[in-house]
């Protein structure tokens, strides 16, 4: 008598679940707080003052919010199932877009909706190859990447050269959108921030920072994560989204378009990216300039993983990014230097984590023979040298995603090529 | 009182294939309508032209006697028809509220009203007693709440027909008997069921009114009150069945392989526990065990894919707990994969190529460290000519190779380079009854030249026919042995089950 | 079933006629796509592309595009080893220029007779690729850290790192604001050749060992048994681990060879033209490595055509400059080439994948449910 295909493996009745990597409120909070204590420890001791002024927080947020909206972006397209590398060219086609868009007509929203159509069109691009003709995602989006500066460099050359104040590589001068404030506390935390007493400085600075001159544009961005939390988790909409990244032939077999799902999803990953660019053209430098991405649309992809691929999270790991840039674009080298300190203790803290819960001598000794080294380097010299600085973003993304990757859960159909009919 | 469902002169083709040709069916209301036919008779090709999956070519369908034209599972859905997929179609990261209502998700101003679903999905649960709890991951829990979740899926929907594919495939005895009760009572409340099947003594105990298909027509329409499982399997097959026999013993003295010991856990969690097993030259052990009981993590601990806790594994008296799967190969343990598309084959690469997989440290395919072309696609003619593989050439994709014959070239290959031990995870799923036919032969086969074989299977068939000693895994551990020529069904599917009382 | 990555990366054979068909329409759909761009910019498209392959037919162009490509080929072989066993080497180009500022820098310091000082700076330089390349192994076995983002990462710290070493060895280039590493000596220097009649421009002397590293890739691919294990891994790497193959092995060994090739991209340049590595060494090559494998479809003789012609339309665009037309213009077509190829490569498989279903279907008659 002839067999029947098995069905796929499910666990035996009565075992557990495997330990999901589910943060409370309270931990993440006290996380936090933690890591507050630990940069203010790092300023008393080595006197960088900088790395917790409300300047640096202030900077903080403007760089972050390009890496969470490359970040949200990512989430969008594989909660879809799409990978999206191409997020980086996406967000050059933002920035571009959104200068064209603010000097054509002559207001900042415009060039933000020019810069949101333009990656849009990118991720159109990355929607057709990938979900129609079943492109694997990451030549696409290295093959947009590659587009994307292209096209912009010509497009460049051919609308920004003849302007006053624009070449072949920038823009002319951009309007910005405006900036706000909360009233009223500015000046006493400005105040208490120079007192440079522990920890409560530390805390006004990055009151300031958060309330202090913020953009528009910043708002708009941040109340963009739990509007994608609630539109993907929340409504059918974002339900059905998430099968499609999840299991497509499930979803399928109960009538809902995948293909829709997906275009849809890659299209506003790239309209996040999208604006991203914008942000980063008009808020940030206030120009536009080849070259200004600098690889944030990956570093976005990083924070996103390290999020777990949850909206929450890739906010911190988009906070986290643009704190380490903030440091390395302002006080550079002394500031980075500081930031030293702070690994050594994180190292350590680590160390002894693994030691003591998880009773993984091996890694312990490693983490805390890297905290010596580290240590060592930070005794030695008196600050980083300017090259050194430049990738203090990219070095953390690559030590976060080092220390964090083997408990993170992605979709489970994400980078899977669909089509149609696969339903056995 | 006209039928639920009808389908006049159904005809589907795919390249180089006729699927369906005029099939004729006409389910009752009410009744619990069963569909046999062995494996590549046509019967899943027929149900997802029901469903809505796949567009007939010819023919047409009528839904309690209204002509109906399915462009997707949509409409399907909404004539009332449900599908019970053989694999489930649950995203283990969802809930299985989110996965119940998916497509069909229930409204309120702004976003998911998630209390209406679960109230929903509670009363439907209880009507029909299937206990389900909405808000479980999918992963954690198994196979057969999961199954119940499937059918929860489709009465959320409102479907009066329901058309169930295989659906005893992944359960032991016992639970068919709850799914066959479910089943009842919900044909009580006046659903139709369509039940594909190939199993013909379940077949006989709940259906109604059988069809039975082969080779993609209509063979017969039978009540189960005249018809005996013999004749069922006949017109299933059209001739005399194969079934599996032992033959003389041919168990020596000498131990192959043994495990002593064996235990290894996944975070925290123990797959295997104390797994002491012996395999003597010449003999096949049995392992029987509901999917998900270890049998993959034991295979794949014997292999050497994965790291073990405790315990030793020797080979002929050596231990190789520690050795790297190649060596093992190398030093004479053959493996015939449970999924054989990912782990028995490229299925891009030529056949001769595929020849050498598994093998590409040793003669004939390799000389130093260069690939001997010559004597893989020598050796690869000669597996295709001793194992009967149909295939135009030795240059063409495996993928361009019927199941049963990918399946055989899988056991020529492994068979070659005379090894010791065979660890054969179900080694005929999916293939053909002629392969199947032939693998057991090579099987037995061999056996007879001294091979010592691990035999792991859901086919309880296979399992009581082929092995010398029969032994049931159940949670990481081996909790019974049986003497196959003995043993019955029921007595197996207890200890599956840990339903026995006595050890 | 074996994925899109398998069909397009080579990893499977596209019959005959097709392998060549989809490239080439994808060619020619660039060329209209960029006729397209240029129409809409109020640039003749006929008129531009005809002027571009008149300059790029010229001799000394010819041998410029001959040396580009000599480099193009490095950098894809390099990124195609990677690929074939479904590992994404985006880390070419910080590989080859890390390694090319080490080397350089050894090779002007040191004088040894000559072939031994060549050899050495090609050895500086492989190990270093082949060293910066084993990071992103490491990492992706033992934390699981995805090569893609990884390699980029280490795209950016080889760039600052490379910049402060720049700082601590290099001396100023006279008559410029340049500064580089101290030049390398005769002895140290690869003789060229000339090649092409009409000028006196010379072929680089170390287009020869690109050649020997293409066999090297093709024998080591199709011919051992590493290779095979290779192959087998990226077309199915459960099947590998089924079959012996110590995967976390393989990776880490295909990353640091694929990271060695790399760090030969720079030398033809080093050793052939500059003897220095100064701030405009030229930077970028790795991406194009990418493109030019995909173009190839990781095939060592199919890398060869795909890097000539990417070089020849970087050469042949020189000419538009004078014309007062934007050269970007070859970067779109460039672009449009690398993602209209992949979805030419699926199509064609597709098609084919059809015939030989239909084929075998009839040949062995047998009925598939």
């Amino acid at each position: 008598m002839s067999v029947t295909e098995a069905a796929p493996p499910a666990r035996a009745a009565g075992t557990a679940a495997p330990s999901r990597f589910r943060v409370s409120w309270q931990v993440l909070l006290l996380g936090l707080f933690g890591l507050l204590v630990l940069l203010s420890v790092a300023r008393v001791l080595t006197g960088a003052n900088d790395i917790t002024s409300g300047g640096t927080f202030g900077a903080a947020l403007g760089l972050a919010v390009p890496i969470g909206l490359a970040a949200l972006g990512g989430l969008w397209s594989e909660r879809a199932g799409v990978v999206n590398i191409g997020l980086e060219g996406m967000m050059i086609f933002g920035t571009w877009f959104g200068a064209w868009g603010a000097l054509q007509f002559s207001s900042p929203w415009a060039g933000v909706i020019a810069g949101l159509i333009g990656g849009a069109l990118g991720g159109l691009l990355h929607a057709i190859a990938t979900v129609t003709f079943g492109v694997d995602h990451i030549i696409s989006g290295v093959a947009i990447t590659m587009l994307g500066q292209g096209v912009t460099q010509y497009l460049s050359k051919l609308v920004f050269e003849g302007m006053p104040g624009g070449g072949e590589t920038q823009s002319p001068r951009v309007p910005a959108p405006e900036r706000v404030s909360i009233p009223g506390i500015g000046e006493p935390l400005q105040t208490l921030e120079a007192k440079g007493w522990f920890l409560l400085s530390d805390v006004a600075g990055l009151l300031r920072g958060l309330t202090q001159n913020v953009s528009l544009l910043t708002i708009v961005a941040i109340l963009l994560v739990p509007l994608s939390y609630w539109l993907l988790w929340r409504t059918a909409f974002g339900l059905r989204l998430r099968s499609c990244g999840e299991r497509p032939v499930a979803a399928e077999s109960l009538g809902v378009n995948v293909y829709f799902y997906k275009y849809v999803a890659v299209i506003v990953s790239g309209a996040l990216a999208g604006l991203g660019g914008a942000f980063l053209s008009l808020v940030a430098a206030g120009i536009y300039r080849e070259g200004q991405t600098g690889g944030r649309g990956f570093i976005g992809l990083a924070a996103m993983i390290f999020g777990n691929w949850r909206p929450g999270g890739l906010a911190g790991g988009a906070a986290l990014f643009g704190f380490t840039d903030a440091l390395q674009l302002r006080q550079g080298g002394v500031s980075v230097h500081a930031l030293l300190l702070v690994i050594v203790l994180l190292l350590v803290a680590f160390a002894i984590y693994q030691a003591v819960r998880h009773r993984h001598v091996r890694a312990a000794v490693i983490s805390a023979a890297c905290a010596l080294a580290v240590f060592v380097v930070f005794a030695v010299t008196d600050t980083v040298p300017d090259q050194f600085t430049s990738f203090t973003p990219h070095l953390a993304t690559l030590l976060v995603l080092s220390l964090a990757s083997q408990r993170l859960r992605m979709p489970a159909a994400d980078g899977v090529p669909y089509r149609r009919g696969q339903a056995s | 009182m006209k039928p639920a469902v009808e389908l006049r002169g159904i005809t589907k083709r795919f390249p180089g294939v006729v699927a369906n040709k005029n099939i004729e069916l006409s389910v009752a209301a009410g009744h619990v309508h069963a569909i046999v036919g062995e494996n590549g008779a046509g019967k899943s090709t027929l149900m997802k032209i029901l469903y809505g999956m796949l567009r007939p070519d010819e023919g047409e369908i009528r839904v309690n006697g209204e002509k109906v034209i399915f462009h997707s599972p949509a409409d399907a859905i909404a004539a009332g028809i449900g599908m019970v997929h053989q694999h489930f179609m649950l995203a283990d990261n969802l809930t299985v509220l989110e996965n119940v209502i998916l497509g069909s998700e229930p409204r309120r101003m702004f976003g998911i009203d998630f209390a209406a679903a679960r109230r929903r999905i509670k009363e439907i649960s209880e009507t029909y007693g299937l206990g389900v709890d909405p808000d479980a991951l999918v992963e954690d829990i198994g196979v057969g709440e999961r199954q119940r979740v499937e059918i929860l899926k489709v009465l959320y929907r409102g479907a009066r027909i329901l058309i169930l594919d295989e659906p005893t495939a992944v359960l032991v005895p016992q639970e068919v008997e709850e799914l066959f009760r479910n089943l009842r009572s919900l044909v009580e409340q006046g659903l139709t069921i369509i039940f594909i099947s190939h199993k013909l003594d379940e077949v006989l105990s709940v259906a109604d009114a059988i069809t039975v298909i082969r080779r993609g027509e209509t063979v017969a329409n039978v009540s189960p009150k005249e018809v005996t499982a013999r004749r069922l399997a006949e017109l299933m097959v059209g001739s005399e069945l194969p079934s599996p026999q032992t033959g003389e013993s041919t168990v020596t003295d000498e131990v192959a392989l043994e495990v002593s010991g064996l235990s290894l856990s996944k975070d925290g969690r123990p797959l295997l526990s104390g797994i002491d097993l012996r395999i003597r030259k010449g003999e096949v052990v049995g392992i029987a065990g509901v999917e998900g009981n270890g049998q993959a993590e034991l295979v794949e601990a014997i292999m050497g894919m994965r790291p073990i806790d405790s315990g030793t594994i020797r080979l002929l008296g050596e231990d190789i707990t520690h050795w790297p799967t190649l060596r093992r190969r190398e030093r004479g343990i053959a493996y015939i994969p449970e999924d054989r598309h990912r782990h028995g084959l490229l299925l891009d690469a030529p056949l001769w190529e595929n020849r050498i997989l598994g093998h590409q440290t040793r003669r004939p395919n390799v000389k130093g460290f260069w690939i001997d072309r010559a004597g893989a696609r020598r050796d690869t003619q000669r597996i295709v000519e001793r194992y009967d593989v149909r295939t135009p050439g030795i240059d063409v994709a495996a993928s361009a190779l019927s199941g049963g014959n990918q399946q055989k070239l899988i056991v020529g290959r492994e068979m070659s380079g005379d090894p010791v031990v065979l660890i054969a995870a179900h080694p005929t799923r999916g293939v053909d009854v002629g392969a199947q036919a032939a693998i057991w032969d090579h099987l037995r086969e061999a056996r007879a030249n001294g091979l010592a074989v691990l035999l792991i299977s859901a086919d309880l068939d296979e399992l009581i026919g082929l092995s010398d000693t029969l032994k049931v895994i159940l949670r990481g551990r081996l909790v019974a042995e049986f003497d196959p020529a003995r043993v019955t069904p029921d007595e197996l599917g207890s200890a599956m089950t840990g339903a026995q009382e006595v050890a | 079933m074996t994925g899109f990555v398998d069909r397009l990366l080579g990893r499977v054979p596209l019959n005959g006629v097709l392998a060549i068909v989809a490239p080439l329409l994808a060619v020619l759909f660039a060329a209209l796509v960029t006729s397209v761009v240029l129409v809409v910019t109020g640039n003749p498209p006929v008129d531009t592309l005809l002027l571009m392959a008149e300059y790029g037919m010229r001799p000394r162009t010819l041998v410029l595009t001959i040396n580009q490509a000599t480099t193009f080929y490095l950098s894809a072989v390099a990124v195609a080893i990677g690929f074939r066993m479904n590992l994404f080497n985006i880390g070419v180009d910080g590989q080859y220029r890390l390694a090319a500022l080490v080397a350089a820098a050894v090779g002007g310091a040191v004088v040894l007779p000559a072939p031994l000082h060549i050899a050495l700076i090609v050895v500086v330089a492989v190990l270093v690729g082949a060293l910066w390349a084993a990071i992103a192994g490491i990492l992706k076995v033992t934390r699981g850290v995805s090569e893609v983002i990884s390699t980029i990462m280490l795209n950016a710290i080889a760039t600052g790192l490379g910049a402060w070493l720049l700082t601590q060895w290099a001396v100023p280039i006279s008559g410029s604001n340049n500064i580089g590493t101290r030049p390398i000596p005769e002895s140290g220097r690869f003789p060229g050749f000339e090649l092409i009649p009409g000028t006196t421009q010379q072929v680089f002397g170390f287009i020869i060992v690109a050649a020997l590293v293409g066999v090297g890739f093709h024998v080591m691919l199709n011919h051992t048994r590493f290779g095979f294990e290779l192959r087998a891994t990226g077309q199915s790497e459960p099947a590998a681990v089924a079959s012996g193959v110590n995967v976390k092995r393989m990776v880490v060994l295909t990353m640091i060879i694929s990271g060695g090739t790399a760090g030969l991209v720079g030398m033809p340049q080093l050793l052939g033209h500059s003897y220095t590595y100064s701030l405009d060494f030229p930077a970028g090559l790795g991406f194009t490595g990418i493109a030019i494998a995909l173009l190839g479809r990781n095939h060592p003789v199919g890398i060869v055509f795909a890097s000539l012609l990417w070089a020849f339309l970087d050469n042949s665009a020189q000419i538009l400059d004078l014309e007062a037309i934007p050269k970007e213009i070859v970067t779109i077509m460039q672009g449009t080439i690398v993602l209209s190829v992949i979805v030419a490569y699926e199509l064609a498989h597709r098609y084919s994948q059809v015939a030989l279903q239909r084929r075998v279907g009839r040949e062995l008659g047998e009925v598939k449910a």
